[in-house]
């Protein structure tokens, strides 16, 4: 019992790491009904740049971590400059096109610019086992994806009010509604496609050192990219929460299927179990656990 | 009509003409709608009223001509400066943000009302919440005004046709304007909803002296409205007179029943 305890933990702390990045992917679909290829990438390049601050220039942590954001926000900037204001008004498909070429220049750059050897990423944040887990319930569980697990609650939180509550986010679901509607009551449609993608960056950011601190900065970073594909679909591509909750639900399921069904099969579970689970959910409930409702006057 | 206060000329179009391509959509417009008027705007089918309508708010950019709104002439607007002048404006196909609920919906309406910044707001502390708490207020009152005080936490989507309606207007009322721009109001109602809807239009024209232009295919509801009529047909301009004058020419009616062409 204790042992299958142990699976689904360390399955949830999986999980959450793929929800941070599922995260990023839901703010720019939410905003602009865009699929942001480039968010795994996004999130490589942001761990780039903070090692690099740190190890090049010797930054401390927190200066490298709010130049970082500088950087981000900054890359939003241009993104909106160079991408997205040509682009109005074009096919969903075409904008999709525009991010997988923006993830190409993101790698190539981020290769540029610091190298493509794996970095250590060490802010600070604790590593090895939970000591008082250990000692107190007898399970091993990583201080480091503990850390990660507070992290995304407190992400979630705050987007969340910051979607619901504020007129910012009230203008953000406009333009993801209705670009003319939104226009019309003079939203500007620049600025908040400039704050969407600072905040997405941001998350990029975040999701970048939990992933750095725990495996290095490497750039098949950029290829969990595609296992937040499936928790968008299980969570809904447009529901915050429903990107941590789909990301627990694949991070258990896979450690889950892989330990007590893997022997029998062989193995490797973990690898196409997450692809398995959503193309099952897209034939029950193609909106995803949480997705706003699909809904079609006729 | 009762007395009401027509003002000088709020909005003055000179000599717009549009075109997509080579065909002409608007050919040599020339109008103005005066402080306090309801102003109608009638035409078959493509004739170029959605369009005349897209000018004014700034989503179309006219070849010719020029758009004065309160004193100042420009050849075109961008969407975000004609809200911010105080145009506010519904659309012909319902464009409501559809997965909010009726009350978020109003409250986009006063997005130019509310100034705060970004980092007051993330935080939602200290002038963040007092402006949203006022701005509430006030798009309560505008669901009050329009009586949809029980649909007001229910997702738009999901609402019938005239209530959506209803709510676009809301959402254009939220951002007091100046000049209200109305894309056929009340098209697809029944008359029970159409008599509501003409009820609204007048109150808000007389209650808050909102100048108002319309666009509506219903002639009675046309005629008893508006205080002037501008008549287009294929892009031309075929008549702008008071509603008794246009219903007697005979332009107007060849236009609206056809006339045998030689």
């Amino acid at each position: 019992m204790l042992f299958f305890i142990e699976v689904v933990l360390s399955g949830l702390m999986a999980g959450i790491m793929y929800s941070l990045v599922a995260l990023g992917f839901v703010l720019i679909f939410k905003a602009s009904g865009i699929f942001n290829f480039a968010q795994g990438v996004m999130a490589l390049f942001a761990a780039l740049t903070l090692v690099g601050l740190m190890e090049k220039f010797g930054f401390p942590v927190w200066l490298s971590i709010i130049g970082t954001i500088a950087v981000m926000i900054l890359l939003a900037w241009l993104i909106e400059r160079l991408m997205l204001r040509q682009l109005v008004n074009q096919e969903p498909i075409i904008l999709f096109m525009a991010t997988i070429g923006l993830a190409y220049v993101l790698e190539g750059m981020g290769d540029i610019l610091w190298g493509s050897d794996v970095k250590v990423l060490d802010i600070g944040i604790p590593q090895g086992a939970s000591d008082w887990m250990l000692d107190t319930f007898d399970i091993y569980i990583e201080k480091l994806e503990v850390f990660a697990a507070a992290t995304a609650a407190t992400l979630v939180v705050i987007l969340a009010i910051f979607f619901q509550k504020t007129r910012i986010g009230r203008a953000l679901r406009a333009v993801a509604d209705d670009h003319q509607a939104a226009l019309s009551v003079g939203i500007s449609l620049h600025t908040i496609w400039v704050i969407v993608w600072s905040v997405a960056g941001i998350v990029a950011l975040v999701a970048g050192i939990m992933w750095g601190s725990k495996s290095g900065v490497q750039f098949s970073l950029s290829l969990i990219a595609l296992k937040a594909l499936p928790v968008l679909i299980l969570g809904g591509f447009t529901s915050v929460p429903g990107a941590i909750i789909g990301g627990m639900i694949i991070g258990v399921g896979e450690k889950v299927a892989e330990v007590y069904l893997g022997p029998f099969v062989g193995g490797a579970i973990e690898n196409w179990f997450a692809y398995m689970l959503a193309l099952a959910f897209l034939l029950v409930r193609p909106q995803g656990l949480f997705g706003e409702k699909i809904i079609e006057r006729v | 009509m009762t007395e009401r206060n027509i003002g000088d000329v709020i909005l003055k179009v000179d000599n717009i003409s549009l075109s997509f391509g080579v065909m002409k959509v608007l050919d040599d417009i020339s109008f103005d709608i005066r402080q306090g008027e309801i102003r109608s705007i009638i035409g078959p089918n493509g004739a170029g009223k959605s369009s005349m309508l897209n000018v004014i708010n700034g989503f179309y950019h006219p070849q010719q001509g020029s758009i004065t709104f309160k004193g100042a002439t420009r050849r075109q607007m961008a969407p975000q400066v004609a809200a911010s002048q105080g145009i506010a404006r519904t659309f012909q196909n319902i464009a409501l943000f559809k997965g909010m609920s009726t009350l978020d919906n109003i409250m986009t309406g006063r997005n130019l009302k509310m100034k705060t910044n970004l980092f007051w707001q993330a935080l939602h502390i200290g002038p963040a919440r007092t402006e949203e708490l006022e701005n509430r207020e006030a798009a309560e009152k505008i669901i009050d005004f329009l009586d949809i005080q029980a649909i007001r936490k229910k997702p738009v989507g999901k609402l019938p046709y005239g209530l959506q309606k209803r709510v676009e207007l809301g959402r254009a009322l939220a951002a007091e304007p100046e000049l209200l721009l109305l894309d056929e109001p009340m098209a697809g109602m029944n008359s029970e909803e159409k008599e509501d809807m003409c009820r609204f239009i007048l109150d808000v024209n007389s209650e808050f002296g909102t100048t108002i232009a319309l666009i509506e295919h219903d002639m009675g509801v046309v005629m008893d409205l508006s205080d002037r009529v501008l008549v287009l047909d294929y892009g031309k301009q075929l008549a702008d007179d008071i509603p008794d004058k246009v219903r007697s020419n005979q332009d107007v009616i060849d236009a609206y029943l056809g006339v045998p062409h030689e």
